[in-house]
C-alpha cells in the first residue's frame, strides 16, 4: 500500500514537487526553530561567561533544556491584546514576522543539491524578503497603540533606510565576482583553489565587501550596537513592548531566525558554504562504501554540519560583539551608514568591477 | 490637547507627544517619573514627578527617640546608608557636645569611604546598563559585592547598616578585617583600570558621552548641582575639604574635578573619586589607633534645647540634617534632611533641553539619583 503510494507520487511530477516542498519546508521550519532554541541557550551561556557568571544550569545537563522550559512558560501565558490596539494588525504582525523570517531559507541551499526552490535569481529573492522584515516591526509598533512601541517602530524604519543600501551593495560585489545570482553557483565558485592551496572563499577576494556586509547585517538583526528598535533601557522593549505569550515568542523567534539567516548567508556568500579543504577526499572515500541514496544522505548531513558549524562561529562573534560594545548613539548611526559604509561599499563595488573587467 | 500633570498644565500641540517615562521604567532608577514633551525623539520639556517612594521619614522621626532614628536614616539613601547614619549622629553629638573617641572616628571614615566606593561602583554598573552594556553592569556589581562583604564584616549587615551610634560606632573591627580590606582595595584598584580603558578606548561610547548635557561651572552653581556632578563642571567643592567633619582634615586626598561638565566628565569624576576613597581608607587603616569605639553617653539621650545643622559629603553630594530639640523630650522637635539627589534632580530639567531620548536617559543616569533619597 505504502509502496504503491510512493510509486504513484514518484510518477506524478506535480505531486512529487508538492511532497518535496512539504518535506523540505517542514524541515526548514524545524531546522530554524531548533536552531533558534539552541541559539537562545548559546547566547545566554556566552553572555554569562563574558559577564563572569554561570548562566542557565538547572534545567537539564548544562541547562540545555532551558529554551524548552521558556517555551513552556510562554505557552501558558495569557495572550493579552491591549484594549486600544488594532486587533487584526496586532495579531498578524507576529505571523508575518515569522513568515518573512523563514521564507528566505527556501532559496538557501542547506547542502549540495538540497534546496527547496532552486531559483536562478535566488539572491534577489533573499534580499527582497530580508528587506520585507521591516514591515512586521512597523505593524507591531503601530498596532500596539503604545508610545514606546511607536518610537521603536519609527526608529526601525529610519534605520532600515540606512543599512539596506550598503547591505545590498556589498552582496553585489559577490555577484560581480561570480557572475551569477544563484547561490549554488556562488558556492561552487568557492570550492576551487587559488594556487592549488588557498580555498577560493570570497572573503579572500572581497574582505572590504564582507566588512560592509557584516556591519550592515548586525543592524539588520537589530543587535547591539545597532539595536535601536528595541533598546531595552530606553524604550522598554520597543515594538514588542505590548506582546506577551506566544505572540511574543513568535517575534522573538523571528529575531533569532534573522540571526541564523544572516550568518548562514555570510557563510554561503563569503565562507565557502559547505566547502571545507579536505572534505572532498572524505566524501570520495565514503562513496566507496555507500551507494546511491545512502551516500547522498550522508553527504548532505556532513555538508549541512559544515554550514551550521561555520554559521555558529559567526553567531559567536555576533554575541561577543553584543556583550562587549555599548549601544551606538542614535543620530550617529545614519551618519555612519550614509557617510562611511555606503562610500565603502561603492568603492568596493567599483574596484571589483574594474578587477573583473581586467582579469575575467 | 491639555494634560494636568500633578497640577501643572501641559499642552500637547500638533506634532508633539507627551510621553510618561516611569515610574516603572528600566532607566528611571527606581520610581522617578519623567513627563517628556517630545517632538520626534527630541525632548522639548522635561517634568520630573516625584513622591512615589514617599514614606514621611521626617515625620516618623519626630515620633522616635534619638537612637531609634538611626535605622530610619538608613532607608533614605539606601545606597549610602553609612553617610546617612553619620550625618545624623554628627548632628546629635554636636547638640549634646559629645566627643567621639579616636578609633571610632577612624572607623567612621573607613565605613563612609567604603560606602562611597560601593555607591560609585553601583553607579558605574547601572550606567552600563543604561548605555546597553550589561557586561559593565555585571562587573560593577561584582566589585561592589566585595565592598559589601567588607561592610558586612564591620557592621553585620550588608545594606542597611545602622553602624553609627551616637557617640561612636556599633562594633569594633578585627585584624582580619584590616587584612581583607587591604586585599579588596588592591583588587578594586586594578579593576578600575579596566573600567577606564573600557570608556576611554571605545569610540562608540565616547561618541555617546562626550559633549552631551554640558553644564558650565557657573550654571552648575546657579542650578544648585552638588557632589560629583558639581565637581564634573570644574567647581572644586567638597564638604570633606571645605568644612571637614570627623577627622577628614588629617587625611591626604584631593578633590577630583573635571573641566568638561558633560556626561563623560560625570562618569570619570566618580571613577577618580573611587581612587581617592581608596587612598583615604588605606591611610585610615595604616593609622588606625587602639581604644574605645564609643563615648560615654547617657542612657536616655535628651539633648539640650537648640538647633543644629550638620553636613557631610555623601556619594551624591552635600547631605545635611537640620535638627531642633526642645530640650524637654527624648524625641526631636523637628528634623529636616537636605538630600543631594533632590537638588540634582531639581536641576536636571534645566540642562537637558532638546536632547534625544537616549542622550537624555544617559544624562539622567549620570546625575546618579536615588529615589529613596529624594522622596524620603
Amino acid at each position: 500500500m505504502v509502496a504503491e503510494l510512493v510509486d504513484y507520487i514518484m510518477s506524478n511530477k506535480i505531486l512529487l514537487g508538492i511532497s518535496k516542498g512539504v518535506v523540505v519546508g517542514l524541515f526548514i521550519i524545524l531546522y530554524a526553530s531548533l536552531m533558534v532554541l539552541f541559539l537562545t541557550w548559546v547566547e545566554r551561556k556566552v553572555a554569562a561567561r563574558i559577564h563572569v557568571r554561570y548562566g542557565p544550569n538547572r534545567t537539564g545537563p548544562y541547562g540545555l533544556l532551558q529554551p524548552l522550559a521558556d517555551g513552556a512558560k510562554l505557552i501558558q501565558k495569557e495572550d493579552i491584546i491591549p484594549y486600544a490596539a488594532d486587533r487584526l494588525i496586532f495579531t498578524l504582525a507576529p505571523v508575518f514576522a515569522f513568515a518573512f523570517a523563514v521564507l528566505p531559507f527556501a532559496a538557501m541551499p542547506l547542502a549540495d543539491g538540497l534546496i527547496l526552490a532552486d531559483l536562478n535569481v535566488a539572491l534577489l529573492y533573499i534580499i527582497a524578503l530580508a528587506s520585507l522584515s521591516i514591515i512586521p516591526v512597523i505593524m507591531a509598533g503601530w498596532a500596539s497603540n503604545n508610545k514606546y512601541s511607536l518610537l521603536g517602530a519609527m526608529r526601525a524604519a529610519a534605520l532600515n533606510l540606512s543599512y539596506e543600501i550598503p547591505l545590498v551593495l556589498s552582496i553585489m560585489g559577490v555577484v560581480l565576482v561570480v557572475g551569477s545570482l544563484n547561490v549554488f553557483d556562488i558556492v561552487k565558485y568557492q570550492t576551487e583553489y587559488i594556487f592549488g592551496i588557498i580555498p577560493k572563499w570570497i572573503i579572500i577576494l572581497q574582505p572590504l565587501g564582507f566588512f560592509v556586509f557584516f556591519v550592515a547585517s548586525i543592524a539588520e538583526m537589530s543587535r547591539i550596537p545597532f539595536d535601536m528598535p528595541e533598546s531595552e533601557s530606553e524604550l522598554i522593549a520597543g515594538f514588542h513592548t505590548e506582546y506577551s505569550g506566544m505572540k511574543f515568542a513568535m517575534l522573538l523567534f523571528a529575531e533569532y531566525i534573522h540571526m541564523v539567516f544572516g550568518s548562514m548567508l555570510a557563510v554561503l556568500l563569503f565562507f565557502g558554504g559547505w566547502h571545507l579543504p579536505g572534505l572532498g577526499y572524505v566524501l570520495s572515500f565514503l562513496e566507496n562504501f555507500l551507494s546511491g541514496f545512502a551516500y547522498t544522505v550522508v553527504k548532505w548531513a556532513i555538508q549541512f554540519g559544515v554550514i551550521v558549524a561555520k554559521a555558529l562561529a559567526i553567531m559567536f562573534v555576533l554575541m561577543w560583539i553584543r556583550m562587549t560594545l555599548p549601544r551606538a548613539r542614535l543620530h550617529s548611526i545614519p551618519t555612519f551608514y550614509w557617510k562611511y559604509l555606503l562610500p565603502l561599499a561603492l568603492i568596493n563595488l567599483g574596484i571589483t568591477a574594474v578587477a573583473v573587467a581586467v582579469v575575467g | 490637547m491639555k494634560y494636568n500633570i500633578e497640577g501643572l498644565e501641559v499642552e500637547e500641540k500638533d506634532g508633539e507627544m507627551i510621553l510618561n517615562m516611569g515610574p516603572h521604567h528600566p532607566s528611571t532608577h527606581g520610581v522617578c517619573r519623567l513627563v517628556l514633551k517630545l517632538e520626534g525623539e527630541r525632548a522639548k520639556e522635561i517634568i520630573p514627578v516625584i513622591g512615589y517612594l514617599h514614606r514621611g521619614v521626617e515625620k516618623i522621626c519626630e515620633n522616635r527617640t534619638y537612637p531609634q532614628i538611626i535605622p530610619i536614616t538608613d532607608r533614605m539613601d539606601y545606597l549610602s546608608a553609612m553617610n546617612n547614619n553619620l550625618v545624623y549622629c554628627l548632628a546629635v553629638e554636636e547638640l549634646m557636645g559629645i566627643e567621639v573617641p579616636e578609633r571610632a572616628n577612624y572607623l567612621r571614615i573607613i565605613a563612609a569611604e567604603l560606602q562611597r566606593i560601593a555607591s560609585h561602583l553601583i553607579f558605574i554598573a547601572t550606567f552600563g546598563a543604561d548605555f546597553g552594556s550589561w557586561t559593565i553592569m555585571m562587573y560593577g556589581f561584582r566589585e561592589r559585592e566585595m565592598v559589601l562583604d567588607l561592610l558586612e564584616e564591620m557592621s553585620g549587615a550588608r545594606f542597611l547598616y545602622s553602624y553609627m551610634r551616637i557617640g561612636g560606632v556599633k562594633r569594633d573591627v578585627s585584624e582580619k578585617f584590616v587584612e581583607q580590606c587591604k586585599k579588596t582595595l588592591n583588587i578594586i584598584e586594578k579593576r578600575l583600570v579596566d573600567y577606564e580603558n573600557y570608556i576611554n578606548e571605545n569610540e562608540i561610547l565616547l561618541d555617546r558621552l562626550q559633549g552631551v548635557a554640558k553644564v558650565s561651572a557657573k550654571e552648575a552653581i546657579n542650578l544648585g548641582l552638588t557632589g560629583p556632578n558639581l565637581r564634573a563642571s570644574g567647581v572644586a567643592y567638597d564638604i570633606r575639604k571645605v568644612d571637614p567633619y570627623c577627622i577628614y582634615d588629617r587625611f591626604d586626598f584631593d578633590i577630583v574635578t573635571r573641566k568638561e561638565g558633560d556626561v563623560y566628565a560625570r562618569v570619570m569624576v566618580r571613577i577618580d573619586e573611587i581612587k581617592e576613597s581608596i587612598r583615604i581608607v588605606r591611610q585610615a587603616l595604616r593609622e588606625l589607633p587602639d581604644g574605645e569605639i564609643r563615648a560615654k553617653v547617657p542612657k536616655v539621650i535628651k539633648p539640650p534645647a537648640g538647633e543644629v545643622y550638620a553636613r557631610v559629603e555623601s556619594p551624591r553630594g552635600e547631605l545635611a540634617v537640620y535638627l531642633i530639640s526642645d530640650g524637654k523630650s527624648d524625641k526631636p522637635y523637628r528634623i529636616k534632611f537636605r538630600t543631594p539627589a533632590f537638588a540634582n534632580l531639581a536641576a536636571f530639567p534645566h540642562f537637558n533641553k532638546n536632547l534625544l531620548i537616549p542622550d537624555l536617559l544617559l544624562s539622567f543616569a549620570s546625575i546618579d539619583i536615588v529615589m529613596g533619597d529624594i522622596d524620603r
